[in-house]
């Protein structure tokens, strides 16, 4: 069979897995739609929050990233797995031990405030929509790379899956849909990094095989580090050393906070911790999430190296002089029919030659790093078929679970506990399935028509997260004293500063995106640990001045202290 | 009240508070502080093959944070017997 037919197969088969387990687990009830029935093994679930958590965007793009800056990288790699510890240790036990479907019900709840749910409503459904359209275009690419549909098919075909299972099944139906779509991921992203790692370093495990000796044509070991090598080849070309980056401290060291505590921020993922029975689940459930997470995000800088050496050295041959195109591996010519690869023989010797200055020939995209790995390690069609379900699963689990917070948002947040309060329970359900519909629709059509800032509003998720979300819900838990004048003066400070922030940069004045005329030298991609600061201090100001909380929530904020009574998540 | 007095309720989150904070404290030492602040003095030694700042800061802080959680876990769920307010 060719690689078409074996991917259609695949991908095929792996569809028809995740619809089947969503018509065997579809939900019932609302709380099984928005914490599956609070019933799920915290092992599984870290197993589903891992696939919710790892996007098309860590799929496909992240070790190409890191492969393309060397250092400057690792704070994707830190950020987003560090986010983990404080999620378990600041706030998941509590947030469970609360035992609410949501996190505006924590944030109006403890807070004693409307005004305070609505902020938090908002904030949520924002950083929803921001990262969902990315994840709709990531299917359609991968649907266009792989299968050689148009991209607007490719989202429409992923629009009626992630519509079948999120839509029928909600929470319950997502977290084990999400539990076979992280073992589809895994094992894509695991095969050929190990292959190549075999191949180039004669270790089973990338993580040793990146700091080993490379081997020589013969496969003895040639006395030369991978990353020994790596550095040299950079500065040789004109790049900054691997190892070393470009980017200034305070920045690399703002972007990466910004990024922790974005992730403790962030709804969707706090949101997974609500399913599991207990308090102490919930602990360890934040722990295996993270073992999941890690056994990818510690692959992803080995791969990221291996591919470097790889691409540089096949194109630029041994010597470093550059290799003659006809004589070009086969990956090579097969990405540059997509245009992910382009040649242009600028000093018409019919070398290839890569390098940072103008005697670079190729134009290399930074997701090919990932992509083409099951060719530069010569494996066979169906690891190249498995890569196109794994970019798939990894990309539908993350768009179900954002699509859940967008419809728990507005049919719990914003229509039961605002505007129509006496709806029963089966009606709430209803429009939640409506909203996760309407959701799916939206998703799809900024798949289609991608909006030109869809990189540009990552960076404002993150920040939004880590400015308003993880501070209010930190204080609410540690702070007896913190009231709702404090936390919503915080909120709407830290919101203020950091959007301002962000917008000047990135749209009223892009030019002028540069490190001269930062704040310290923070990017806008790190401003958002400022903003969490600047919420700390003004929320502290504001409560010493304002009214105490009143006694029934201390009760409140002294009975989730303690896991003892804990019972499944309750609506009221 | 699950706790016996007000005194045990206090010194259990005293406790937990001691712990959340000792283990923050390893979380920011690897991460910000190996991994980004003393990165170039720490690529000054070699480790299997790697820089250690440079170790640090791609592998070395996301092994930490797994072993971090975990010990939380253990500790944790300890703390929770001891006080007898575990579930």
């Amino acid at each position: 069979m060719d690689v078409q037919t074996l991917t259609y197969v695949i991908v095929g088969l792996t569809f028809a897995l995740y619809i089947g387990i969503a018509i065997k687990t579809r939900a019932g009830s609302t709380k099984e739609f928005y914490v599956a029935g609070g019933g799920v093994p915290p092992v599984l679930n870290g197993m589903a929050t891992a696939a919710d958590w790892m996007s098309a965007a860590s799929f496909i793009s992240l070790a190409g990233i890191v492969s393309f800056v060397g250092y400057d990288g690792s704070v994707y790699l830190m950020g987003w797995t560090g986010g983990y510890v404080l999620l378990a240790l600041l706030m998941v036990p509590y947030l469970r031990k609360f035992g609410k479907f949501t996190v505006p019900d924590f944030i109006g709840d403890r807070y004693y405030s409307q005004t305070a749910r609505t902020v938090a409503v908002i904030c949520a459904i924002f950083i929803s929509f921001t990262y969902i359209a990315g994840q709709m275009r990531g299917v359609g690419v991968v649907f266009s790379r792989f299968l050689e549909v148009q991209v607007d098919t490719g989202v429409y075909i992923g629009m009626c899956v992630v519509f079948f299972y999120a839509v029928l099944g909600g929470m319950k139906g997502i977290t084990y849909t999400q539990v076979a779509q992280y073992c589809v991921m895994i094992f894509a992203f695991m095969v050929p990094a190990i292959f190549l790692s075999v191949m180039m370093t004669g270790h089973i495990f990338p993580q040793l095989g990146f700091g080993a000796e490379l081997l020589d044509a013969s496969g003895n070991s040639s006395g030369i580090y991978l990353l020994h090598k790596l550095d040299g080849l950079s500065s040789e070309l004109g790049f900054a050393q691997y190892t070393e980056g470009s980017k200034s401290m305070i920045d690399v060291f703002f972007i990466c906070g910004a990024l922790m505590f974005g992730t403790a921020g962030l709804p969707h993922v706090i949101v997974r911790f609500f399913t599991v029975p207990r308090v102490k689940d919930a602990r360890s459930s934040a722990g295996w999430t993270l073992l999941f997470i890690a056994i990818m995000y510690t692959t992803i800088p080995a791969l990221a190296a291996f591919s470097r050496v790889n691409m540089i050295e096949s194109v630029n041959g041994a010597d470093g002089k550059g290799i003659a195109h006809e004589q070009a591996p086969n990956w090579v010519n097969s990405w540059e029919k997509t245009g992910l690869i382009k040649w242009d023989d600028k000093n018409n010797d019919g070398k290839m030659y890569y390098a940072k200055g103008a005697e670079n020939e190729m134009y290399i995209d930074r997701d090919i790093i990932v992509l083409a790995t099951p060719e530069m390690a010569n494996l066979p069609a169906w690891v190249i078929a498995l890569m196109a379900a794994g970019g798939l699963a990894a990309a539908l689990s993350t768009s179900a679970g954002l699509l859940l917070v967008i419809s728990t948002s507005v049919s719990h947040d914003l229509l039961k506990k605002n505007l129509m309060p006496d709806i029963s329970d089966k009606k709430e359900l209803m429009y939640a399935r409506i909203a996760a519909a309407a959701g799916v629709v939206m998703a799809g059509y900024f798949g289609i028509n991608p909006p030109g800032f869809v990189a540009a509003v990552v960076a404002i998720a993150f920040g939004l997260a880590a400015c308003s979300l993880f501070p209010a819900i930190t204080m609410g838990i540690f702070s007896k004293r913190m009231n709702k004048e404090g936390a919503i003066a915080g909120m709407l400070a830290g919101l203020l500063f950091t959007t301002v922030y962000i917008i000047y940069f990135k749209f009223i004045n892009p030019a002028g995106n540069i490190a001269d005329n930062w704040l310290l030298g923070i990017s806008p991609e790190g401003i958002g640990l400022f903003g969490m600061v600047i919420n700390f201090i003004v929320a502290a100001a504001v409560c010493k001045v304002t009214a105490p909380t009143p006694q029934s929530v201390v009760d409140m904020v002294e009975s989730i202290r303690f896991p003892k009574g804990a019972g499944g998540a309750q609506d009221h | 009240m699950s706790f016996e007095n007000e005194d045990k309720a206090k010194s259990y989150w005293d406790e937990n508070i001691k712990l959340v904070l000792s283990l923050l404290g390893v979380w920011a030492a690897v991460s910000f502080g190996c991994g980004i602040l003393f990165v170039d003095v720490l690529n000054e030694i070699t480790f299997m093959g790697f820089k250690l700042g440079f170790w640090f800061a791609q592998q070395g802080a996301i092994y930490v944070f797994l072993v971090l959680i975990f010990i939380y876990v253990k500790k944790s769920n300890a703390l929770d017997k001891k006080y007898g307010v575990d579930e």
